[in-house]
């Protein structure tokens, strides 16, 4: 394994970010306030709790996650699709590394940009509302995963992209769809029956459930399988990955 | 000693179908310069890449210090710099980023001393804290090779490193590569600019349509294919060659003032002798006496051309 190689993918990542702070700081600041002042305020005058949740309350797992989702898949999928559009990608091909470096360093480096937006918006929503988290190790490992994963997703999105209208267009017709319908501001258990039942196929559910678990002891699903679900996504994530980089799809001629 | 970079029987052919390397055998020797001379589309950069890691060879193997370049790809890229033809910077990024990314990505361990050294060799130190996008054209293709020998590679791969660069920045590269030879790094360079090929490398060899057609050491290859050409200046001007002068590769120039005698120098005779003593037998009165020996544009010219007269072979269906 090629340490020094993974550190100066990340590095090199990280200052782009840097490079940026303040809109990356800023943006996820402004996005959740007006949440809360559009959901919180408006809806949540009427709905006044869910299973014995403030609503304000109620949305902010399903807010970091929607934030963290949409962050960890642009990032990645820009991190490895430019290198691709300007050419320099000649130098990941040639140097001596294997698909691990490059998706550790990409992936590492989206993932840790994610974890920083979700973390803004967690502390921006204490602001707002009275948060307890009844299980931080169990948000931690939720948080953590859901930014490995959604990163990978969009690593294979930016290798897979061959201009910038597909780079865009899976996270705007699939993520974001999936997202707002994953009960990220609603319980399932709002929905009529059928709904529900088309709900459970959505990955996304799973995800904002075992999350929500973890501040509020309460979920759609049992906690296990949202476990069971992101590990399973990551493994799939990982193993698309692989696959990539043994036949070189996309990347070497 | 074993070649430094062996390409055996290395066919590649794009995922389009075109084939553009078909059964390529190169060795290289450690220390040496060699030259890749072809038109545009002869195979160079492909070559190149796929010596390198970028594409995939269809069949046949390539080995970089004796490591094969697929089942050893991590040692033997260690070894591999590249200058790739095309300039692909990060626009938004400082040169000295850029350069410690590649170090880094080649798994060496930052050096600040290293790096700064080799950006004054390059005559970039000034440009250290620049960003790439206020460089102009020359100075990128610096921070190129910058990039590529960030490393401390053995072998160093330059495709077309003096294309539209000028004079100036052009003899500088070269002292630059002689620079590198002298720390025995192996280079193997692109170029169409054959007077570039003629003044730097040891060996050239000669590519065409995936083909490799020659590999020769420089001086021989100019001594075996090279025509010289004798020309005589006669003191009074002549109508025609007089009949007791007449032979083959003797002509009389347009103006009737000097004779252009054509030899092959591998022959025994070269006719040179004889011919001078029939002038005098002629009563012809000598003003001066020039001999030339063809460039190697002149040969690459004919060799390139004598491959495409050549009945093109086609694989049985
Ligand atoms: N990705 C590709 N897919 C299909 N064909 C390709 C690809 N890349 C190159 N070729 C073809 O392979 C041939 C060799 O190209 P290559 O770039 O190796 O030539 P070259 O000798 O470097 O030329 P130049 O002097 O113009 O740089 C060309 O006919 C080119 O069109
Ligand atoms: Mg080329």
């Amino acid at each position: 394994m090629n340490h020094n190689a993974i550190v100066a993918i990340y590095q090199y990542e990280m200052a782009r970010f840097f490079r940026t702070l303040l809109q990356s700081f800023i943006s996820p600041v402004v996005s959740t306030s007006l949440y809360f002042v559009v959901f919180g305020a408006a809806i949540g005058s009427r709905i006044e709790e869910v299973e014995g949740v403030s609503y304000g309350a109620f949305i902010v797992p399903g807010l970091i996650m929607l934030s963290v989702m949409q962050q960890a898949t642009s990032n990645a999928s820009f991190g490895i699709y430019f290198p691709k559009f300007i050419g320099t990608i000649y130098e990941h091909l040639s140097a001596p590394i294997d698909f691990l470096e490059i998706t550790i360093g990409y992936v590492g480096a989206a993932a840790t940009k994610a974890l920083f937006i979700g973390v803004v918006i967690l502390i921006t929503a204490g602001f707002f509302v009275d948060l307890q988290i009844q299980n931080w190790p169990a948000m931690i490992a939720f948080l953590i995963l859901t930014c490995i994963s959604f990163s990978l997703l969009g690593f294979i999105i930016g290798i897979w992209a061959k201009n910038f209208e597909q780079l865009q267009l899976i996270p705007l017709l699939v993520i974001t769809p999936l997202v707002f319908l994953g009960g990220s501001f609603y319980s399932i258990s709002m929905l009529p029956p059928a709904w529900q039942t088309v709900a459970y196929f959505n990955p996304v559910v799973y995800l904002v459930s075992g999350f929500r678990w973890s501040f509020f002891g309460m979920s759609d699903v049992p906690v296990l399988i949202s476990l069971g679900a992101i590990a399973g996504f990551t493994a799939l994530g990982l193993a698309v990955v692989a696959w990539i980089f043994r036949t070189g799809w996309r990347l070497r001629q | 000693m074993a070649p430094i970079v062996k390409v055996e029987d290395l066919t590649k052919r794009y995922e389009s179908g075109f084939t553009a390397l078909e059964g390529v055998d190169l060795e290289i020797e450690e220390g040496e310069i060699i030259a890749l001379l072809g038109p545009n589309g002869a195979g160079k950069t492909t070559l190149i890449s796929t010596i390198c890691g970028i594409t995939m060879p269809t069949s046949g193997s390539v080995s970089v210090g004796g490591y094969d370049t697929v089942r050893d790809f991590r040692k033997a890229r260690q070894m591999i710099g590249l200058v790739p033809q095309e300039i692909s910077l990060e626009p938004f990024e400082k040169v000295v980023a850029t350069v410690n990314f590649s170090r880094g990505l080649f798994g060496m361990s930052p050096n600040r001393g290293f790096v700064d050294d080799l950006l004054r060799k390059l005559s970039l130190i000034d440009k250290r804290d620049t960003k790439v996008k206020e460089l102009s054209g020359g100075m990128r293709r610096r921070v190129l090779i910058a990039k590529a020998l960030a490393h401390e590679p053995r072998v160093l791969f330059l495709d077309e490193p003096t294309a539209g660069v000028d004079v100036e920045l052009r003899k500088d590269m070269w002292d630059i590569v002689a620079e590198l030879k002298a720390q025995g790094v192996t280079i193997i360079l692109t170029t169409h600019y054959i007077e570039e090929a003629e003044a730097i490398a040891d060996r050239i060899a000669v590519i065409d349509k995936g083909r490799i057609l020659l590999v020769e050491n420089k001086a021989d290859l100019m001594t075996r294919l090279g025509a010289k050409e004798l020309r005589i200046e006669l003191a009074e001007p002549v109508d025609a060659i007089p009949d007791s002068l007449a032979r083959e590769g003797l002509e009389l120039a347009p103006d009737g003032r000097a004779l252009i005698y054509i030899y092959d120098t591998r022959s025994e005779r070269t006719g040179i002798t004889r011919l001078l003593a029939d002038l005098q037998a002629a009563g012809l009165q000598l003003a001066d006496l020039q001999t030339k020996q063809s460039s190697l544009e002149e040969i690459f010219v004919g060799l390139v051309h004598q491959a495409d007269a050549a009945p093109a072979k086609e694989p049985a269906a």
